[in-house]
Parts: C-alpha cells; structure tokens; sequence
C-alpha cells in the first residue's frame, strides 16, 4: 500500500480495540497526505492525550504527544515559529472541546494555517468510559450511571462561530470523504477543522446498547445526511456532512510576516 | 569596547538580556508585575525578524513556546505567580522531553492573586516543587540590573546545555525598578547555541540517547531527521516505553544531568565572607538590602558578610556549607515566610545556628528589618 | 559620599512616575551619577496614591527604598497628609498651590508653589504639570543641571509635543527659583 511509507512499523501494533473508528481516520488521513505528495519532512502531527492521540506516533512526521488539550497551543508555536511546516492536530472530542476549549476557540479564531481533525467518539475512551462534552443528554458513561444531563457542543457551530475559515463534518463510516475533507483542509491556507464522528463499540456502543462497530458504522450511514440535503428538510434530526464553510481571510502568520515588514521598513 | 548604559526596568533588561543570547520567540500573556516583559518583546522582536504571541493563557503560552523550542528557536516566557501555577504541567513536559526554553517568573505576593503589585519571594519552592514527579531543575535569580542581565544570558546558556526548562526567578522590585545597566557588546558574554546532530539523513538518529558527556544533541522539527517526542517515559527514538529499565534510566538521566553539574550551575557573589561571624545569606532583591546593612555595619567594623545565591536550584548546599563553616550564626534575607532557610538548614552543620529575616506584608524588606532580627539573636531585643 | 533620596507623591495619572524617571535618568546618562528609581502603586491606573522613590549618589545604591527623603514632594492634599511626616528634619518640601493646603508642621524648607495655576495661565496643557514640579524640584535642589532634564526631554517626548514640555520645565524653574522659603 503507497500508505505503508508514511508509517512507523517500530510503534506497531497500535492501542486501539477491534472496530474503533480511528484506524480509518489515520488510513484516509494518510491517503489525503499521500494524493497531495507532501514532503514528510515538512510534516507535524501534534496530539495532545487520548486514544485519538496516540495517532501521532504512527506516522513517520515530526510528531509531538503533548498533554491532555494543549495541542493546539503547542502546535500554534510550531506554525508561528516555522510558518512553512504542515501541521496537523487529531484531537479527540474531549481532548479538543473540554480540557482544550479554550484553545480550540482562540485557534479558530487566530485563523493560523494549522489543520484541526476532531475525531469525535463522544466518550473518554482512554480513562475507561466516561462522558464528554460531546456525549449529549441521555446517555451512559462510567461517570453518568443515571443517564448523562449535560447538554453537548456542536462542533461545526462552534468552529464557525470562533472564526475557522474552512469546516467540515464527516464519519468513519463515509472513508472517502475523510480523505476528501482532510486533502481539502491540507490546502486551506487558514484554520481547519475537520469533525469525523468515530465509532467507539468498548465504551460509547457498549454501554449504550448501539451494538457492535458494523452496527454503529450503519447508525453514521442512517443518522447523516449531505449538508441542505432534501432528506433534511424531512428530517430535521439527522446530522448534516460536508464543508460548512470555505473562506479566505488573513492567515496569521502571512499577517505576522507583513507586521515584520512594516516594523523593519520603518 | 564602548557600553551602552541604559536606565531601564528590570523587566526591560531581561528582554535586552534574551535579545543578546539569541531569543527569536516569545510567547505570554499579560499578567502584573510581568507585563512589561512582554510588552517590550513585542515592540522588540518584529525588529529583528522575531516572533511575539499573546496567547490565550500562561498554558498556552509555554506549550507555543515548546513548539518553537522544537523548531529550533531559543524562546522564553514570562510571567508571575498565578501564571507559574498554570504553566506547571507544561514546565513537567518540558523537562521529560528535554526542551530547551526560559520560564521567568516576576514574583508577587501569593498564595492566588495575593498582591499584584507588590514583591515577593515566595515561589522558590514552586520553582522547583511545583510539577508532579521527581525531576531536577536549575533556577537563577538576580538582585540588581547588571546581575541580571548576565543571569538571563546564563539561563538560556544552561537550558541548551543541559536541554532543560530554567526557571529565572524575579520579583516585583527588581522587576520595576530602574537603575542604570551596561548593556555589553556582542562577544563579551559567551553565548551557547543549539547543540544540533550530526548523524546525517537516512541515518538513525536517537534524540534521547545521551553522547558521552550527558548532552543530547538536537534535530530542528522540519529537518532531516523525523522523531517522536512525547510526555511519556520514552525510549532512545523518543517512543513511549513502560519497560522498567528505560524507564529507571531516563529518570536517573534526567536528575543526574543537573544534579551531577550542580558546581558547574552554581552562581553566586560573595561580600566580606573571609572573616565574617555573622553571614547573611540572600538573593534577588532581598539581597540589596542585606547587601545595605553588611555595607554599613563593616564601616563601624562588625564582621558581617554577604553570601549572595544567584542559583537557586539545584540548592548549592556544598558551598552554603563551605561559606558558613567559620559563622557564629548565619541569617537568611528573603521576602517569604521562609523557604531558602529551610535549604540553608539542611546544608550547615548547625542548623540550630541558622536565623531567618523575613518580610511578608508587601512591603520590601528594609534594613531596619534586618537589624532587628540581628538584635533579637543577639538577646538585645527590638 | 553624597546621597540624595527623594519622594515624589501625587495621584496617578499627574505623572509623578516620569517626572521621577526622568529625575533619575538624567542624573545617570549625563551627570555621571548613580540612581535608582521605584515606585508603589495599587490597581487604579488613574486616582489613587501613586509614589515614586528616587535615589542619586555618587555610591552604588543597594536597598534602593526612601524612607525618610531629603526632598519631597506632594502634589495631593492625600499625598501631603500621608507623606509630610516622613521628611528628613531640615529637608525640603515642595508642594502645589492648587492641590495642597499646608497645616501640619513639618521640621523643613518648605516651597509651596503655584505650579499648577501658571502651567494653566501661561501653557494650558494639565498634561506638563508634573514637568512643571521638575524645573522648580531643579531650581530649588541643584541634583541636575536643567540642560540635563533638557536632554532626557528631547530622547523620551515626541517632538510634537517638546516645545510645551520645556516651556514647562523652564517655568518650574523660574517659580522655584523666585520663591521665598517658608519655615512653619
């Protein structure tokens, strides 16, 4: 597979259980890397913790494993420091949303070309099962033996509202828009992001009696739709894929280096 | 050479300071009594093609300022107490990853917001104790402008030798105040750049394995040369490993780098020590005032000495020991309710000896202060 | 040694820092003399007791605190009440007319100056005041050489606003030099 060279055997086999959403997510994300023929060298992938996190160690990049939310803020001093390095940040919902909200928010906003991927389980896997702010109302965790209360976030609203310029939905179950969405984010010269709902069948599926991952994969097949499609109009429940938004407006670093000018010009 | 002498705010020489060693990146946010650290960085750095970022928090900025670290840059951060809290977990990545990068902290009073505008030297311990987990690391201070210029160099020189976070430890006082210093030409202080790898492309390199005199050399992200750095116990490529042997390796390696080069870290003034009965030990600015009251009690001929610490940790208890031997009684000068004592009780023969004169109300320490206590010791009351 | 130690105390935003800063300064970058300068303020960036220590020598300065100044000044009737005890006796007091009632005794030369009122007749701009105090705190202590405080002028103020500036300094230091000592 033309995949394969982007991989590092030495960090094999990887943590994640049989029929967790992410593998496809890494499979696609590579694929997008590998129709751009990006130089690895100028590759970054920074995580912060989580299952979704460890992704960065797979791929032969530069890869940084920070803390729990902070790759964003890592990877923004990358970006800021080397603005000609690409830069990716998987994430996972909690990761990104709770313990890096504020990050996530200041990023969309600052608008640097770093592309976001939210790979959304709405669960904490890694810690064993408990809820995330993106588990929504009415589901089991390990911390919501009764059923969760706390309503959850909308990550496309979110994203948009902060500021990124390109957003995108998709789910592990649609594998070539993943590929499609991150090729696109890749060359988006601003802020991405990327949300991939991601099935989680050991602690989201289980607990929640949505079956196993084929069974889950068939719910993202059934409970999304394409973005203004008629079956949402008919059915205003169902979660809407595609771009969001696709926008140019200053990138921070090419403002950065135009500041530099003016001071240096005098 | 001919100096410019500049009368300036200590937290203006500080950015001249790491504007000499190199420094291209800056990452903060505002916070008093610090702010003019950043400030100045921004109007600064542009000038000479450097970067200047206000984050979104004190977290933030010491992880953007990793990043930079990683891509080569020499970067500080700066802040005050509540945010040298913040910054803590990242301070732990910093040194479980052996990055290079400053931390200063321009101490106010605490603990939580405490005194915003008002000095203090109550965050020595958690310079050192404020990340969870056993690790070593090396802060410096300074009492007045011209120390501290040459301190600021000194901690970007050890961060890339010992590619470590240093901490430098201000305070509001030397922070602000203005009183004039020499700024040196390029040259006069020896500056240390990244030590980079010389493996060359294709060839394996290991970033955390240590060449035979400790150092690791370092491979810019964006290079030749792809790793993995991470927060976890991590084998010679950088790969998270639970294999208790690596593991006891690594943290041996990361005390014994520091620990084992404490006498190379060690900094310090000395002021009339050879004969002294009473040494006073101090640092940052509680040492001016020390320094005032040793001043003019020489001049009526009392044996007072000043044993001025300008390395803080790794504790340079050998040389306290050293220095003290021949004291009648040693006394301790630091604005908090005592922390550098306690180090200083630990190092001395007699502990019994060893007396503190503090100040915690926000006000700066006077000599009269001082005086005080040396008359209590003495049995003479106030 | 000669040491001089002054305090300048008003009310933030009057600008008493940079008439301190630029004490300081000047003494060190052209009178060969050593200075340091602090300064205490709380959270208000305007109102409130703002206060500035300046210390000149010919000898290193370490605890770098006025306790007891041998000079000064009050430009509040907050900062007058709060600071005249402190002064050294024999020390020297300079106060405004506008903002300052005199009515302790303080054991000092004191120079009760209508600093304010001339900047408003003669200049209009409240805004040079505090450079105002700095030409009398020039006449009446002779720390510099008004072709000092001139100088520092010139490097920290934009040249728009440097000829308002000096026609303040050169009028503080005409009042202060015109004015009769008064002794409580």
């Amino acid at each position: 597979m033309a995949i394969d060279k982007y991989m590092r055997e030495r960090f094999f086999p990887h943590i994640w259980c049989p029929g967790c959403g992410h593998g496809t997510i890494l499979n696609n994300m590579l694929r997008a890397v590998d129709e751009l023929q990006l130089n690895q060298n100028e590759m970054v992938m920074v995580s912060g913790i989580g299952c979704s996190s460890r992704i960065s160690g797979y791929v032969d990049f530069h890869s940084l494993h920070t803390l729990h939310g902070r790759a964003l803020a890592f990877a923004t001093g990358i970006k800021m420091s080397q603005p000609n390095l690409s830069v990716i940040c998987p994430m996972g919902d909690g990761d990104a949303l709770a313990i890096g909200g504020n990050h996530f928010i200041h990023a969309c906003r600052r608008n640097m070309d770093i592309t976001a991927i939210v790979m959304n389980n709405r669960i904490y896997g890694m810690t064993g099962g408990q809820y995330s702010p993106l588990s929504g109302s009415g589901i089991t965790a390990t911390t919501a033996p009764q059923k969760t209360i706390d309503r959850e976030f909308d990550i496309t609203s979110l994203s948009l509202a902060s500021g990124a310029t390109f957003v995108a939905r998709t789910t592990a179950y649609h594998y070539r828009e993943i590929t499609k969405y991150i090729k696109e984010a890749l060359q988006h010269p601003g802020f991405s992001v990327v949300e991939i709902l991601s099935q989680c069948p050991t602690h989201f599926g289980r607990r929640n009696k949505l079956g196993d991952a084929p069974e889950m994969l068939k719910l993202y097949k059934q409970n999304t739709t394409r973005i203004g499609s008629e079956a949402k109009q008919n059915n205003p429940e169902l979660i809407e894929r595609g771009i969001f938004r696709q926008e140019i407006a200053p990138e921070y670093c090419a403002e950065y280096a135009e500041l530099i000018n003016r001071v240096q010009q005098g | 050479m001919t100096q410019r002498t500049e009368f300036i705010q200590g937290n203006e020489v500080c950015v001249n300071a790491a504007l000499y060693a190199g420094l291209d990146f800056f990452a903060g946010y505002p916070i008093t009594p610090s702010s003019e650290i950043a400030e100045t960085m921004a109007k600064q750095l542009p000038r000479i093609g450097g970067k200047f970022l206000q984050m979104e928090d004190e977290i933030s900025s010491i992880c953007s300022i990793i990043g930079a670290s990683l891509t080569g840059h020499k970067v500080m951060t700066a802040t005050s107490g509540p945010g040298f809290s913040l910054m803590q977990e990242t301070l732990g990545f910093a040194v479980m990853a052996e990055i290079p990068c400053v931390i200063v902290d321009v101490q106010r009073g605490g603990p939580s917001t405490g005194l915003p505008t008002h000095g203090s030297q109550g965050d020595v311990y958690q310079a050192r104790w404020g990340t969870h987990g056993d690790h070593a690391i090396i802060a410096l201070t300074a009492s007045n402008h011209q120390d501290l210029f040459s301190m600021t160099v000194e901690a970007f020189n050890m961060a890339e030798t010992y590619r470590t976070p240093v901490i430098l430890l201000m305070d509001e006082i030397t922070g602000h105040t203005r009183e004039p210093v020499n700024l040196p030409e390029q040259g006069e202080i020896p500056i240390i750049g990244r030590l980079r790898t010389s493996v060359p492309e294709g060839v394996d390199y290991h970033p955390y394995l240590p060449r035979e005199d400790g150092r690791l050399p370092m491979s810019d992200f964006g290079g030749k040369h792809r790793y993995n750095v991470t927060g976890l116990y991590h084998d010679m490529w950088g790969f998270p490993t639970t294999d208790p042997n690596v593991i006891h390796g690594l943290i041996h390696h990361l005390m014994d780098k520091i620990e084992n080069h404490a006498h190379e870290i060690t900094r310090y003034r000395e002021y009339y020590l050879d004969d002294a009965h009473t040494v006073l030990i101090s640092y940052g600015c509680s040492a001016r005032t020390a320094l005032h009251v040793v001043n003019s009690r020489r001049r009526r001929g009392e044996k007072l000495g000043l044993l001025e610490l300008q390395s803080l940790w790794p504790f340079p208890a050998e040389l306290v020991r050293a220095k003290c031997a021949h004291a009648h009684y040693i006394l301790v000068v630091e604005m908090n309710m005592g922390q550098v004592v306690h180090e200083v009780k630990k190092a001395v023969h007699e502990p019994e000896r060893v007396y503190l004169a503090n100040r915690v109300d926000g006000e700066f320490i006077t000599p009269t202060d001082v005086r005080g206590i040396m008359r209590l010791i003495h049995g003479r009351g106030v | 040694m000669s040491r001089h130690r002054l305090i300048f105390a008003g009310s933030g935003g009057q600008g008493v820092i940079t008439a301190a800063i630029i004490l300081a300064e000047a003494a060190v970058l052209f009178e060969g003399q050593n200075a340091v300068q602090s300064q205490s303020y709380g959270a208000a960036a305007r109102g409130g007791i703002s206060r500035s220590d300046v210390i000149i020598s010919d000898a290193p300065i370490h605890f770098p605190k006025v306790n007891q100044p041998n000079t000064l000044i009050c430009l509040t009737q907050e900062a007058y009440n709060k600071f005249n005890s402190v002064i050294r006796p024999g020390g020297i007091l300079i106060t405004d007319t506008h903002y300052v009632s005199l009515d302790t005794r303080a054991e000092a030369r004191i120079y009760h100056l209508p600093l304010y009122t001339s900047v408003m007749q003669e200049i209009g701009k409240p805004v040079v005041f505090n450079i105002c105090v700095l030409g009398a705190l020039q006449a009446i202590t002779g720390l510099v050489r008004l072709d000092s405080l001139h100088q520092i002028l010139k490097k920290r103020i934009p040249s728009r606003f440097l000829d308002i500036n000096e026609r303040a300094l050169q009028l503080g230091a005409e009042l202060g030099k015109n004015t009769e000592v008064q002794t409580h």
